[in-house]
């Protein structure tokens, strides 16, 4: 690791030509012409048991393959979850089931030449249903009589909480102290409930997997998907054949963002082409990637919250209710995200309690999205934290400054960790000074009826998860020395294969471009837990650094045995191989692969894998500046200013894009994303249309700096950045337009026309009492 | 039904049925450039050029060809040359899903509008959504592809 030629630089994505051109490197483009084409027919109630189903027309339309219903399918209940073995979350799902748990859920898989006579197909299936209640208010799903997983094949994960005959997916309690006297004391308090909605990732490639059948009978499923090796799990439970048949290929990804770390639409073809023997594939519609998708668990978060006269920050207590939807993907381990994240970033608490209970409804299965509950459980407590500092009348930036964790700190949640590498107190004051935060703070008036205001929230995240997460790194050398390097872990847009190979060639001392990387292929790559929990740069890439070592010690060892030398008097130095003696004895790196693929001595390969028993988490600050039309509620997002603390930054350009397009997606989570459900059950948002995700002309501008740390555990002082950047726009939004309006929202998104409606409520109460916000504001 | 036109500057015949979209005929064509991200016309990842200006290949039916001439970035590998380094020199390509409707519809601005500033940018492409950037490093690239300097 001597001179970093690449590592803290903003190098060239590896893969930028071929993206740019437009090659044919997705799923669908590589999909072969011969695939059967695979629809769903889904349920249109969102709670019923099928009756009857006749199929015996659609399969008489012409270029129909095959039809299945639930009677055809394997009876063992899986989860599409993608997480490291133990998988905590339950067992609950068949392929296809005869109770269908929301309103489109999959009834029968149908499989034809060409989409045409599919679309005909599926509308000639009749199926009878027993209607029955469905349980959509998640509010009250726990201990509903309407039991949605009642099935005795369900099975539960030990450790977890669930209780099946009571709707209960998952749940959880821990703490320290006494919270309630500890509260008791406090001089201030916030006491709020906070609602977060099932956003979805909207990756913009839609869910899409294409198989294969090949000569040994084994089935190839290609997928764009940020977890392959539990793909290759998944599918093989889900049809209860052996792992070993089972080979998972994964290209380039058009966006993952934790959609694509469940098995959403893999089965289906998976099934198809086992049972046919034909390759076949399924595309989700954009329709299907809303009704049928992987969104972010809905939370509604109680927090209570306690500071002393001086406003030191005394207790912490986070009840968080999550709605897991019809199963129980992702549903135990999000929810713990809502208290360790949050409560972890304040230091010196007397008192803190965690609290949770993650329930079945009738909607969407809900998934892993980017923040992973981090996002749900920031919205609330940096509220809350928000709120408590305008009680005080303190400035919400002194609160923090006050009392956020610092380096050396044990986090008050973490898993009993320490805050090794921390600057969280300079993000702070960088983004201070970047929005101009004395200046501005709180609102400015800027027209009649236009006031700037401005907010700001912190937010951590995990690097990996700790003890559990595994990457894996096999370095060959070959011909001419130049190195091949098999990863794990999937590129999923965010860079990973460039920054893998970043940090490889400074730890080999050679160009990147003699370094090749190939992804996943469960066949060939070594074992990866996967693309999820912030975890490439900081797991892999320490099985990066390695097998790095660890290739050099072979490399010298070997030349050295050549060079007639013991191996601890010759250093490597990326070409040439020297005698520590005598500088002119040495040997290039290729005359020796050249001399080992003649059989003078052994050929070099190198695997190393690498976990972390901890898992240090990147922080942030950041704070908005928006503008707010007081007459129609409209919010203008004006300004972000980031500053984010990732360790060592890998490739400053990679890290900043990630920033701004977690920001972004924030900002969209804060003010324009919108989940409804009709009364029936029936999702409303189900288009880009209906569901609004920022243009370029809503996310008004961002700034991005690093305050970097030094993680001592990370390859090259890394940490992760992919998640904790999308955690702050919610809350500080929220206080933004609290500061411009008085108007408090505990609900996201904060739509112009919820801030119009509160905006004529205060008028309406003002126009008798003439010395409120509103009053000032209008001034 | 038969349909004549000239793709990507090669004259091509194709059967196809009344219903067909354009950009499923693109695709099967082998264009795979041509991107679904909706089904609706928001999202601007399946833009490609009809007779040079920029329309939504996924919202026009393919039977509009007749007579006419249609672009896709496999056949402005050149001209799109060098804003595609501006991009890859931001990082603004990070799943890469929206960049040959970007591509393409930069290019249709870059002839349709001289010298363009900034709002004319952002107006002109904001049917071009994309999920992972956040929008800033393609501002930069554009920037820098127009010649103008940040503010
Ligand atoms: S596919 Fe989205 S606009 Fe055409
Ligand atoms: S780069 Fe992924 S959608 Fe734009």
């Amino acid at each position: 690791m001597s001179e970093q030629r690449y590592v803290s630089h903003a190098i060239r994505k590896l893969d930028a030509g071929a993206l740019l051109s437009g090659k044919p490197v997705y799923t669908d483009d590589l999909a072969p012409a011969s695939c059967l084409v695979i629809k769903l027919l889904r349920s249109p109630h969102a709670h019923a048991l099928i009756e009857s189903i006749r199929t015996e027309a659609a399969r008489r339309v012409p270029g129909i393959e095959a039809i299945f219903t639930y009677e055809d399918v394997p009876d063992k209940r899986f989860t599409e979850a993608g997480q490291t073995f133990p998988e905590p979350s339950p067992d609950d799902r068949l392929i296809l089931d005869r109770r269908v748990r929301f309103v489109g859920d999959p009834v029968a898989i149908v499989a034809g030449e060409d989409e045409k006579c599919v679309d005909r197909a599926l509308k000639l299936i009749k199926v009878d249903y027993e209607v029955l209640e469905p349980v959509l208010d998640f509010t009250r799903a726990l201990d509903h009589p309407v039991l949605i997983h009642p099935e005795d094949s369900y099975v539960a994960k030990p450790g977890i909480g669930t209780d099946q005959y009571r709707n209960l997916c998952a749940s959880n309690l821990r703490g320290k102290g006494h919270v309630d006297e500890v509260l008791a004391q406090c001089a201030y308090k916030v006491e709020e409930t906070y609602h977060t909605k099932a956003v979805n990732q909207t990756m913009m490639e839609p869910f899409t997997t294409y198989c294969t059948m090949d000569i040994y009978g084994r089935i190839k499923v290609v997928s764009s998907t940020q977890i392959p090796f539990h793909v290759r799990r998944i599918v093989a439970r889900a049809l209860d054949i052996p792992k070993s048949s089972v080979r998972v290929v994964k290209p380039r990804i058009g966006g993952g963002f934790g959609a694509k770390q469940t098995s959403v639409s893999e089965i289906y073809p998976a099934f198809v082409t086992y049972k046919t023997g034909k390759p076949s594939k399924i595309v989700f519609s954009r329709e299907e990637c809303f009704i049928h998708g992987s969104p972010r668990h809905e939370m509604q978060i109680d927090v209570r919250i306690g500071a002393a006269e001086d406003g030191k920050i005394r207790v912490i207590d986070v009840h968080t209710l999550s709605n897991t939807g019809a199963f129980g993907e992702h549903g135990p381990t999000t929810v713990d995200l809502t208290g360790t994240k949050t409560i972890s970033l304040y230091r010196d608490l007397d008192a803190y309690r965690f609290q949770s209970e993650v329930v079945y409804t009738n909607t969407v299965s809900a998934g892993a999205y980017r923040g992973y509950g981090a996002t749900q459980g920031m919205f609330a407590v940096e509220s809350a934290v928000n709120e408590l500092a305008h009680k005080m009348g303190m400035d919400p930036a002194l609160i923090r400054e006050m009392n956020i964790v610092r380096q050396g700190d044990l986090f008050s949640d973490y898993h009993g960790q320490r805050a090794t590498a921390c600057t969280l107190d300079q993000c702070i004051s960088r983004v201070k000074e970047l929005i101009g935060w004395e200046e501005k703070y709180p609102f400015v008036k800027t027209g009649p009826h236009t006031v700037r205001a401005v907010g700001m929230a912190l937010s951590m995240q995990g690097s990996g998860i700790e003890n559990i997460d595994v990457g894996t790194v096999q370095l060959k050398l070959n011909d001419d020395g130049f190195y091949t390097m098999m990863i794990g872990c999937s590129d999923m847009g965010t860079g990973c294969d460039t920054i893998l190979t970043q940090m490889a060639a400074d730890c080999l001392g050679c160009e990147m471009d003699r370094i090749i990387v190939r992804g996943v292929d469960t066949d060939q790559s070594p074992y990866d837990s996967g693309s999820y929990a912030s975890s490439t740069t900081y797991v892999t890439g320490g099985a990066v650094v390695r097998a790095c070592d660890s290739i050099k010690r072979r490399i010298c060892q070997e030349a050295a045995a050549l060079m007639e030398l013991p191996p601890d008097q010759v250093d490597f130095d990326g070409n040439l191989i020297i005698d520590r003696h005598d500088p002119d004895h040495f040997m290039e790196l290729s005359d020796l692969v050249n001399a080992l693929q003649a059989g003078f001595g052994r050929i070099i390969e190198v695997t190393e894998s690498n976990t972390s028993p901890v898992s240090p988490p990147p922080f942030m600050c950041g704070a908005c500046e928006i503008e707010v039309d007081l007459e129609t509620g409209k919010i203008r997002p004006l300004y972000y200013a980031a500053v984010v603390d990732c360790g060592t930054v890998i490739n400053t350009n990679l890290a900043r894009v990630q920033t701004e397009g977690g920001i972004v997606q924030g900002i969209g989570m804060a003010l324009y994303e919108d989940i409804r459900y009709s009364p029936k059950g029936k999702l409303k948002n189900r288009n880009l249309l209906t569901y609004k995700i920022p243009s370029r002309l809503d996310a008004g501008s961002v700034h991005v700096e690093f305050a970097p740390s030094y993680e001592p555990t990370g390859p090259f002082g890394a940490k992760s950045i992919g998640e904790v950047v999308i955690n702050t726009p919610g809350p500080a939004i929220a206080d933004a337009v609290y500061n411009a309006t008085g108007l408090r929202f505990r609900e996201l998104p904060i739509t112009a026309e919820k801030v119009y409606a509160g905006l004529k409520e205060i008028k309406g109460a003002e126009d008798a009492d003439i010395t409120g916000t509103h009053a000032l504001r209008q001034g | 039904m038969l349909i004549s036109f000239i793709i990507n500057g090669k004259q091509a015949k194709r059967e196809i049925a009344p219903d067909t979209i354009l950009l499923d005929l693109l695709r099967s064509m082998g264009m795979k450039s041509v991107k679904c991200g909706c089904d609706t016309g928001n999202c601007g990842l399946c833009t490609v050029w009809l007779d040079g200006s920029p329309v939504l290949s996924c919202s026009v039916p393919a039977a509009r060809l007749e007579g006419h001439t249609v672009t896709t970035l496999e056949g402005l590998q050149e001209e799109a040359a060098a804003f595609s380094r501006c991009l890859a020199d931001e990082g603004a390509d990070q799943c890469g899903f929206c960049s040959p409707g970007l591509i393409i519809n930069v290019l249709a601005l870059e002839r349709e509008i001289e010298d363009p500033d900034v709002n004319q940018i952002k107006e002109y492409l904001s049917g071009n959504l994309c999920r992972c950037t956040g929008y800033q490093s393609q501002l930069r690239a554009m920037m820098k592809y127009f010649g103008k300097s940040q503010e």
